[in-house]
């Protein structure tokens, strides 16, 4: 995997969001170079959602703090609505923090333990400033029953005395209460249980709709991902790997890694056939990523050039973008249906014979 | 709705018989825990059987009881924990409240054993892996130092550990999360347990770990023959590798099936709600999920009444009055669901269907968008 | 079979339904049934010695410096404690003392509290060079025997309760310092605070709204028994005799008078003693006691 390159980006008009050559590395509690994203783009249309997926350690989470400036990336560039936001400081970061805001992974740390709910509510407003007081009550009022609270009994109480779920809510009026132009959702629902995880993500689709708001959404769970977003990025060390349209990415994987990834999913579903498993092995260290490919040490596929050449992100059939030397060809997943249409040809001699 | 296909109906009639072939049956084990707010009924009547070799998969979301029940079963509760009278586990015929864990040092670590969500949970930061191999080894099986090394990398390598010589001689923070779970299932396998019990082994891992880790499980299973249950939240991860699934809300099993028969002929509103709020691979993007109104509950003196009334789209009046017990399907005997209205059942149907057309249930819960009969 | 409710966008279809059920965290702590006997006794005691303290002025008790011609006196209707050794009331000097007592616990570690958790937070929020330079601050502290600072500090400046308050200020200093920098070490990294950020909240108004209360609730409890630590450091210096200089009368001067006649009067040691320890053993149990609290605060 591993790619660098930009072709997947777009040209066009109403790209509100975009990320160029993200390069985030920080230095370990031990002195070491950790290479957390490196030289990843993507970008948004006006009321898109993007989904970055991949598992621990790929670099999504580092990506969304990148993005917010918390802190400002290695290198690379970021453009909101036009506006370069890297590197940026000051009282001009904060006008732009009104149109880009996040949503975090767990709903109780998220929360200061000790304000009330409606000051928690209200600190965008406040710190941004230019609201008056009353304004200020009556926008977080609203904005506590847009999230399916009820305001008059939910103000004045502290996160604790919420469930997750509901503080997962508060978190959402916190951060659309400046109605902002980009949400950047980090893991939401990863901490919630499954009858609330639907909640969650049922909300943000109405606020995205409602405010024609653009989305970054992260998650591990590829059916979460591919539930919100129209277009995926797949990520794997720091890299991208493949960047699709939510409904073709795992019907029909490009990327040697997304098609493992598909095929580790546990469906709820008894008749479905468990693969043997798909990768085998542990991520490499970020300290250390292999050379050429990142992701060749544990590619079934990976080859010599692999090792040496590291691919960039190309389109490898219509509006498929993915960052492998030997990338799969549409049927590639496609065993079961061959066998059955040979197994239909069968027939259909035997038939010819009868 | 034919029953023709199902696999796992041997249709033999729950004889004398048939108890004999229970390898652990569980009875009624009632566990509540004393806490400022009164007893939470944490466990509230459970009745599960498991037959030798086979996995039975318990799902429950948090605070179903689903990790008490097995904490019961492993005699390892908290200390405010209350196991109430006339809850009984039996392992292969033996009681174990019977049985005194200081005698009996062998039963609880050798025919039982358990791995946890947190690999860290059963194992020391400050000991290498080999050595608490080697000890579980020695106290359990009376190994000599020698036999107990080379059956400690036996174990690592059968639990696909590359280069186990070499981690036998490492601390557990030296391996990553999978290799960490790796080694707790060497250690719970290591004296050949005739019941392991598998509590969220892969909720902290990714996806493709997971895969392998599952992976393992079953195959280890099926070259011991060992009994398994598989206790997760994730419906997906028992659906293709368990032979039963207890569904548990509440403190109790509000559904018990063999697998297949529980996917294609699910009884209870509870368990058909869990799956259609699951977002699916094969379903296009921006579908919109069936959320369950609400959240789960934690129990302190129930009023009667179904627990899952206050969420559920099928309530009617007397559901809010009468507290379901599980009883066995009509159509198949293996099959049990605690409603009064069953799904696919006429009564259910009605139930269903009134609620929609009046919007509310008899718990006053609005029906929402995507409920169907 | 399968007809679709119509889906109603808007807030009204992801209202949250509360089950009618007790609902909590499912990690629930075992009940306490005990009540905490110590620490109301702590609490009951403090109270009346500060309430004692404060209204010593206006109390039906003499002077605690007038002289009466009953030396050593054993307590009676006239001296409910007894007289000292140049016939002094020994209940209205241990009411004055309270006020040195209680002077140096609430004013030194108000004082130190102040200045301690502004170095630590700051410290421990920037970190760098900000947190480098207290922590050279805090350990140079650390390292000096108290005692022998005190005394130093003492003897340096002009005797009186000022000196003596600002120089217990200054050894409770690194306690709080090094708590108040772990605490916001540790809250710093809480999401919250990153929310804060992106919010675009500056420094300091992240430490003053975000971090402060939750740092001072793990403070509030170390600041009981700091409290009872400068009480008894205090008395040892008054009892050393580089205190509150006399005739003001503290606890750790009526120790020290008392000590030369130890044998023949035990009531005029043993008296300041016993309110010594009183107090002391009341700090420290509710300082214990509010240390119980906080965990079980931090863990919701």
């Amino acid at each position: 995997m591993a790619g660098s390159g930009t072709a997947h980006l777009r040209d066009e008009d109403d790209i509100v969001l975009s990320v160029r050559n993200l390069t985030v590395e920080y230095v370990g509690s031990r002195g070491e170079r950790v290479f957390a994203v490196s030289d990843v783009s993507f970008d948004a249309r006006r009321g898109e959602t993007i989904g970055l997926v991949g598992e621990s350690g790929c670099g999504k989470s580092s990506v969304a703090k990148a993005v917010m400036q918390l802190p400002a990336p290695t290198s690379g560039s970021i453009v909101l609505e036009g506006a370069e936001i890297a590197g940026v400081k000051g009282a001009a970061l904060r006008r732009q923090r009104r149109k880009l805001q996040m949503i975090f992974q767990d709903p109780i740390s998220s929360l200061n333990p000790l304000r009330k709910v409606k000051d928690i509510i209200a600190e965008g407003l406040r710190v941004q400033g230019g609201t008056s007081k009353k304004e200020v009550a009556a926008r977080v009022q609203s904005m506590i029953e847009r999230v399916g609270l009820d305001p008059d009994t939910a103000a004045d109480r502290r996160p604790h005395e919420f469930s997750g779920g509901q503080c997962q809510r508060i978190s959402i009026a916190r951060a659309m209460v400046l109605d902002p132009e980009v949400l950047i959702c980090d893991e939401p629902v990863s901490a919630l249980d499954v009858s609330v995880q639907a909640q969650i993500m049922n909300l943000l689709e109405e606020m995205k709709e409602r405010y024609q708001l653009t989305m970054v959404f992260i998650a591990h769970d590829l059916a979460v991902v591919k539930n919100l977003s129209d277009r995926i990025v797949v990520m794997y060390l720091g890299k991208v790997c493949e960047v699709a349209d939510a409904d073709d990415l795992f019907a029909s994987p490009a990327h040697p890694y997304t098609r493992a990834l598909a095929q580790s999913i546990p469906e709820p579903d008894p008749e479905a056939q468990i693969q043997e498993a798909a990768l085998s092995g542990d991520l490499p260290s970020p300290l250390n990523p292999p050379t050429g490919c990142r992701f060749r040490t544990r590619c079934p596929l990976a080859q010599e050039i692999c090792a040496t050449d590291e691919p960039e992100v190309r389109e490898v059939r219509p509006g498929r973008f993915a960052a492998c030397h030997f990338p799969l060809d549409e049927s590639a997943t496609d065993e079961p249906p061959l066998d059955a249409s040979a197994d239909l040809d069968h027939s259909a001699e035997r038939a010819v014979v009868a | 709705m034919s029953t023709g296909t199902e696999p796992y109906v041997d249709d033999v009639v729950v004889d004398d018989a048939g108890q004999q072939e229970s390898f652990l049956e569980v009875e009624n084990l009632r566990v509540w825990f004393g806490t400022p707010r009164g007893m939470v009924r944490a466990v509230d009547g459970v009745d599960l059987q498991l037959r030798k070799g086979e996995t039975l998969g318990v799902v429950g979301e948090s605070g179903s009881g689903k990790s008490v029940l097995s904490r019961a079963i492993m005699k390892i509760l908290a200390p405010n924990a209350r196991v109430l009278d006339g809850s009984r586990i039996r392992l292969d015929g033996v009681d174990l409240a019977t049985v005194n864990p200081k005698k009996n040092r062998h039963l609880w670590g050798v025919d039982l054993s358990m791995v946890f969500q947190d690999p860290m949970t059963s194992l020391t930061p400050v000991i290498t892996v080999g050595k608490q191999l080697t000890e579980t080894l020695r106290y359990h099986l009376d190994l000599d130092a020698k036999a107990a090394r080379a059956e400690a990398v036996r174990l690592l390598r059968l639990v696909g550990i590359p280069e186990p010589e070499k981690r036998f001689d490492q601390y557990p923070h030296e391996l990553s999360g999978g290799m960490r779970q790796r080694v707790t299932i060497a250690l719970a396998i290591s004296c050949s347990p005739k019941l392991l019990i598998a509590d969220e082994p892969t909720t902290a891992l990714d996806v493709t770990v997971q895969h392998q880790i599952l992976n393992l499980l079953r195959d280890l299973q099926a070259s011991s023959g060992m009994s398994m249950i598989l206790i997760t939240h994730d419906l997906g991860v028992v659906a293709g590798r368990t032979d039963n699934i207890a569904v548990m809300y509440a403190g109790r099993v509000v559904e018990m099936a063999p697998t297949r028969r529980l996917f294609s002929h699910m009884r209870h509103p509870y368990t058909r709600a869990l799956i259609d709020a699951i977002p699916k691979l094969d379903h296009p993007s921006h579908t919109r999920l069936a959320s369950i109104p609400g959240r789960p509950p934690t129990i302190v003196d129930p009023p009667p009444g179904c627990s899952f009334a206050a969420r559920c789209p099928s309530a009617q009046d007397r559901c809010t009055k009468e507290t379901p017990t599980l009883v066995t399907t009509p159509d198949s005997e293996r099959h049990s669901a605690a409603c009064f209205f069953p799904l696919g059942t006429p009564e259910g149907d009605v139930a269903r269907r009134r609620n929609i057309e009046a919007g509310v249930t008899a718990a006053g819960t609005p029906v929402l968008s995507g409920v169907t009969v | 079979m399968t007809e679709l409710v119509q889906q109603r966008p808007g807030p009204e279809s992801v209202t949250e339904i509360e089950a009618p059920l007790e609902v909590f965290d499912e990690h629930v702590r075992p009940v306490r049934r005990r009540r905490d006997f110590g620490a109301l006794f702590g609490v009951v005691w403090i109270a009346l010695v500060a309430l004692a303290a404060l209204l010593a002025g206006v109390l039906p008790i003499p002077d605690p410096n007038e002289v009466t011609n009953s030396f050593s006196a054993m307590p009676s209707a006239d001296h409910l404690l007894g007289t000292d050794a140049i016939g002094r009331d020994v209940l209205s000097r241990i009411i004055y003392g309270a006020r040195v007592s209680m002077a140096v616990a609430i004013g030194a570690t108000s004082l130190s509290l102040l200045i301690g958790v502004t170095i630590g937070m700051v410290a421990g929020y920037f970190r760098g060079a900000a947190d480098a330079t207290s922590s050279l601050f805090v350990n140079f502290m650390l390292a000096f025997p108290p005692l022998i600072f005190l005394i130093a500090v003492v003897t340096a400046l002009q005797p009186g309760l000022l000196t003596l308050v600002v120089a217990l200020a200054l050894v409770g200093i690194p306690n709080f310092a090094r708590v108040a920098r772990a605490n916001t070490i540790a809250f710093a990294d809480r999401e919250f605070v990153t929310a804060a950020k992106a919010l675009g909240a500056r420094p300091l108004r992240i430490l003053t709204r975000e971090l402060l209360v939750n740092v001072m609730l793990p403070i509030l409890s170390l600041a009981l028994v700091v409290m009872a630590t400068l009480v008894v450091a205090e008395g040892s210096l008054s009892f050393l005799g580089v205190g509150v200089p006399p005739p003001t009368p503290s606890w750790g001067g009526m120790l020290a008078a008392g000590r030369e006649s130890l044998s023949e009067e035990p009531q005029l040691v043993l008296v300041p003693a016993l309110f010594f320890f009183l107090t002391v053993f009341s700090f420290n149990r509710l300082g214990d006691w509010a240390r119980g609290r906080v965990g079980r605060e931090s863990s919701i």
